[in-house]
């Protein structure tokens, strides 16, 4: 069982956000970077299903600043990282790069987690499965592996759907797909000493180009209403706001 | 030359998302000049089509038929793209919906066209194609401008208003040619629960946290809901301790959202619950704490004991609701 787990190094998740003064860039100076919190999701529930025999790559499209995320992927339990050495222009060239990776090492399964802390698109794995030709399963909440079928029970709108999908597809991990491991210092010190291949990226068309970032306005300030006093709430937020 | 829109149908009827996107089409249309486009898949009413003409359109195509009984996502990709190539679409939109999330990446490699996924407003399109985009967990918003010839948008519900503008439009069946690759997923069991309102779309939110103590406590939570036509979500660890399902589950790390009125009951408002929250055009706060941090992020705010706030709070909404009609 080969499996390959997609993980972006992202902000962490109580970073404060903050732009250069023309707002082109993100200033990444004071931020710590961590594994995405759905990739590790998809990885421990990989490490686990590796547990039986098997071999888990993390792959990362990124320049050498990922590097720790990646060992830390390594110390909870993959066995091998690739890095393709380039900065992750957008979802197209990310999901190229891993889809071209791929082809010249076939893998049985692509586990990714279903956004990104960052962009919070989604789109990678789809495209992944796309550029493919193979199934893709977002917001997964579990995965149940049988001979060369595995069963998933996914999100939907108002519900969730159990679908089957032949090896090899690609699956976006969802909260419940397995719990976060957290590495042990044995994992922590073989991380070290794992494989970790940095390999060029492909060419890839450019379709789209990032412009600039902007904050959300700030709220004006909180009007407090007692608690004796919630009888008008509604019609105050009607009269006020004009929501409902 | 077209703007092409998918409208996604739940068990032959159109939501209101649909016609969001529907609206959003017609706009980009309008700017641009070039007759709307509209394709609906899988089994609806003649009626319920003409549905979305009062949205602008003027064709409809209509898919229909066996394979499209239970969708998956590459057999609506594949009749998305192939429908798109045959109108001669510049510009192919649809809603990111769980679905259309899974959908309009494939659609845009399909076309090899550029993607914007999840947009929150109609493009600029005075110079360019420049879309605006939540990105950083809702911290922050991202513009991003398409480059190619063909555009693939995604919209995220409640971003766009109903705009009305009733067309003649003619209803065209279209059949698209499905290879073994989309019919390789088989749904062995879809569960819905239809009397409920879903989360990401839904215009009005209750939503809850550990001050509510324990799921045995959730009964007011629903009621009050239920007399708003709300949703209820909830925080991480409510879900996580399985108080709640993880489908409630608002956040950094659960579903974003950004309905009209957020109504935050026992949440004390870290910054990764408000990341998936901000967004909201209202949020009252009702904590205990008055130093809670959400009151910070808040339009209106009660402190006060949850179990005492909320019964007085669903007679409000009755009387609010009985006053409405
Ligand atoms: C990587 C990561 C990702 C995360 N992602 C998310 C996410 O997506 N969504 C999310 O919600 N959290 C997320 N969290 C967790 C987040 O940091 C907070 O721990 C969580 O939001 C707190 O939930 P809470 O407000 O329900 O509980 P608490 O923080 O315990 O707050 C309970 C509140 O209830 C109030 N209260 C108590 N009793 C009453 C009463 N009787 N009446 C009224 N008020 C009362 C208290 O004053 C308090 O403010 C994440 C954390 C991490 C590390």
């Amino acid at each position: 069982m080969k499996i390959l787990v997609c993980i972006s190094n992202v902000p962490d998740t109580t970073a404060k956000i903050n732009f250069t003064p023309d707002n082109k860039e993100f200033v990444s100076a004071g931020v710590t970077f961590i594994l995405n919190p759905y990739d590790e999701i998809a990885l421990s529930k990989a490490v686990d299903l590796a547990a039986g025999g098997g071999n888990v790559t993390v792959i990362n499209v990124g320049d050498a600043s990922t590097e720790p995320t990646i060992r830390k992927a390594l110390a909870i339990g993959a066995n091998d990282a690739v890095r393709i050495n380039a900065p992750a222009r957008d979802s197209f060239f990310v999901a190229t790069q891993i889809a071209e990776y791929v082809k010249k090492n076939p893998v049985d399964m692509i586990l990714c987690g279903r956004e990104s802390a960052d962009h919070n698109g989604s789109t990678v794995p789809v495209m992944i499965a796309e550029l493919l030709g193979i199934p893709c399963v977002l917001f997964a909440k579990s995965l149940l592996l049988e001979a060369n079928t595995a069963t998933l029970d996914c999100e939907i709108e108002g519900g969730k759907q159990v679908v089957n999908v032949p090896l090899p597809f690609v699956a976006g991990a969802s909260e419940g797909m397995a719990e976060w491991k957290i590495p042990n210092m044995r994992g922590i010190m073989s991380a070290r000493t794992k494989p970790l291949s940095v390999i060029d990226p492909v060419d890839v068309a450019v379709h789209t180009r990032h412009h600039s970032f902007d904050k959300p306005a700030t709220r004006s300030a909180v009007k407090m209403v007692s608690a004796d006093a919630v009888e008008q709430l509604f019609e105050l937020i009607r009269d006020e706001k004009k929501v409902i | 030359m077209s703007v092409l829109v998918y409208a996604e149908n739940l068990q032959g009827k159109f939501k209101k998302s649909a016609f969001e996107i529907v609206s959003f089409g017609a706009a980009i249309a309008h700017e641009k000049n070039l007759p709307l486009t509209v394709l609906s898949i899988g089994q609806v009413a003649e009626e319920e089509l003409l549905r979305l003409a009062t949205y602008g359109a003027v064709k409809i195509m209509k898919v229909e038929g066996e394979a499209f009984h239970a969708l998956s996502d590459q057999t609506v990709a594949t009749a998305i793209a192939q429908a798109a190539a045959a109108d001669a679409a510049q510009y192919v939109a649809m809603t990111a919906s769980f679905s259309g999330k899974a959908i309009a990446p494939r659609v845009a490699i399909k076309l090899k066209a550029g993607l914007a996924d999840n947009v929150i407003d109609l493009p600029k399109m005075s110079d360019g194609f420049v879309v605006k985009k939540n990105a950083y967990s809702g911290k922050a918003y991202a513009y991003c401008e398409v480059l190619s010839d063909v555009k693939v948008i995604s919209m995220l519900p409640n971003s766009y208003k109903l705009v009305e503008d009733q067309k003649q439009a003619a209803i065209v069946p279209f059949s698209p040619v499905l290879g073994a690759a989309d019919t390789s997923v088989t749904i062995r069991e879809t569960i819905r629960s239809a009397d409920k309102v879903s989360l990401p779309e839904a215009e009005l939110v209750v939503s809850a946290g550990r001050g509510m103590k324990g799921p045995e406590n959730w009964g007011m939570i629903e009621e009050l809901a239920d007399v708003l036509g709300a949703a209820t979500a909830c925080s991480k660890p409510v879900s996580d301790a399985g108080w709640r399902p993880h489908s409630e589950h608002v956040g950094q790390t659960g579903i974003a959202i950004s309905p009209n009125l957020y109504i935050a009951v026992g949440i004390s408002g870290a910054i990764q619950h408000l990341a998936g929250v901000s967004s909201s055009k209202v949020i009252v706060v009702i904590n205990k704490d008055p130093e809670a941090p959400f009151f910070k992020a808040a339009d209106y705010g009660i402190v006060g004991d949850a179990f005492e706030v909320v019964p007085r709070l669903i007679n409000a909404a009755k009387n609010f609701k009985a006053g409405q009609n």
